[in-house]
């Protein structure tokens, strides 16, 4: 399986602290990459450089060949970072027709509509973000990250503030996006339910890659044995 | 055709959430309609003195309410990490930021209209006897401000002292643009023929539109993601 995204020996310092130091990796297209570490690890900006968000010092980063910041590489790009990424000010259902409509797609209407129905807004399409509850909040940021079914995904955290029925929901919606195709990066401290889509597993540590290969069922049967076999403490 | 329908999305969403805060609007207005006032009552409104110099009273006001809108442009883009969610969209960065002058453009038409009816009122001045003049220049000279607001607007929008910053380095940028306007404005309000040496000001107008719009275009890159 060709690479869909290759990250080759990067550097990125803030100020003189190094948040990545020699990072490499290559995540094959269609596979789920479970991003783990702990806080400060440098999952985040790692995320951040792939989405073209933030500048390294050193290396290369690929995604289908491209630059990050190139039209080509971002169309096919869905990014959920920290903040939500909507619009308090807006309806839910004015929210995902603007990324609709910037993203290109021609039935903008529609397809929000159809959107908030599946991660169940459909009742609350026409009130403003800003009376929704967090969960409330973070469903819709999962829309709009998937709304015009990008090739990459690229989710940092994206289960938090979720109860069970829409943690199951995100599931199901990263299921579907692997059997598409989609290749999907996703940081996470919940490690039972990344463990359970991810097909790869990448462990950071201090801005280091510490581990980099094939989810195993010794992960999945024990969610503490990554850490307890390949951390340095 | 993509890039024009980014542009509208961009500029129809913030008019969108400007109309329902009316954050920008209410502060522009209200700023534009009392310093209108107060002037005048500082000068004799109906003197020639005062006509002479309503051109330059009005641009000033036009370009200090502008700030006000424009310092709402990019940081509307904060909460929530909006920014970042439309900087990693399929949105080009030369659109978001045309997208964002546009908006500042309808913003500030309208403060110039509440403006001129006010001006009018107070200053027994007929705007109206050569409108199509005065909007073509409104039009030329708004579009000017917009487009080094919204420049601006995003190269300040991190900084924590951003609403003293932008009117610094906007204003003396601006000035070509204002003298024009001002010449320009006290010719059309005093109803007299534009001759060849004022129709070169408006040239300055849309030399100043074409730079600026241009070096927004070629840097909206640079001044969004570095």
């Amino acid at each position: 399986m060709p690479a869909a995204i290759e990250l080759d020996h990067i550097w990125k310092f803030y100020g003189d602290y190094p948040a990545l130091r020699d990072y490499t990796l290559d995540i094959a297209a269609g596979s789920c990459c479970a991003l783990l570490g702990r806080n400060g690890a440098g999952k985040t900006t790692l995320l951040r450089i792939l989405a073209g968000l933030t500048h390294f010092q050193r290396g290369a980063v690929r995604i289908f060949g491209e630059k990050p910041r190139s039209d080509n590489a971002r169309r096919q790009l869905g990014f959920l970072g920290h903040g939500i990424g909507v619009y308090e000010d807006l309806s839910a259902r004015e929210n995902l027709r603007f990324f609709a409509e910037i993203a290109g797609l021609t039935a903008s209407l529609k397809i929000s509509d159809a959107w908030l129905d599946r991660v169940g807004l459909a009742r609350v399409r026409d009130m403003p973000v800003r009376q929704f509850s967090r969960g409330m909040r973070q469903r819709l940021a999962l829309a709009r990250a998937f709304l015009h079914t990008p090739k990459v995904l690229l989710l940092d955290e994206p289960f938090t503030s979720l109860d069970d029925r829409a943690i199951a929901m995100l599931s199901e919606l990263l299921l579907e996006s692997r059997n598409r195709g989609a290749t999907i990066i996703l940081s996470t401290h919940q490690i039972r339910e990344a463990l359970s889509i991810a097909s790869h597993v990448a462990l950071i540590e201090n801005g280091r890659l510490r581990y980099s290969g094939e989810r195993t069922q010794e992960m999945l049967d024990d969610p503490g044995f990554l850490y307890r076999t390949h951390s340095a403490g | 055709m993509r890039p024009i329908r980014q542009v509208f999305a961009v500029a129809r969403k913030d008019l969108a959430i400007e109309l329902r805060t009316k954050e920008s609007l209410n502060a522009a207005g209200a700023f534009a309609i009392a310093i209108l006032l107060l002037f005048s009552f500082a000068f004799d409104p109906d003197s020639e003195q005062t006509h002479r110099m309503a051109g330059g009273l009005l641009w000033l006001v036009f370009t200090f309410a502008g700030a006000l809108v424009f310092n709402r442009g990019f940081a509307r883009e904060l909460p929530n990490e909006c920014l970042d969610a439309l900087l990693s969209s399929p949105l080009s960065a030369p659109s978001l930021l045309i997208g964002k002058a546009l908006a500042n453009f309808v913003m500030l038409i309208a403060v110039e209209i509440v403006s001129l009816i006010v001006f009018g009122i107070f200053y027994n001045v007929q705007w109206l006897n050569r409108p199509w003049e005065l909007a073509a220049l409104c039009v030329l000279a708004t579009w000017g401000i917009a487009i080094l607001g919204a420049v601006f607007g995003a190269l300040t929008v991190n900084l924590r002292l951003r609403e003293l910053m932008l009117p610094v380095i906007i204003y003396p940028l601006l000035i070509p643009l204002l003298i024009a306007a001002i010449e320009l404005t006290n010719t059309l309000l005093s109803n007299q023929p534009l001759t060849p040496d004022q129709l070169l000001w408006g040239r300055v107008l849309v030399v100043f539109d074409i730079v600026f719009t241009s070096l927004a275009f070629a840097l909206a890159e640079t001044i969004l993601v570095n």
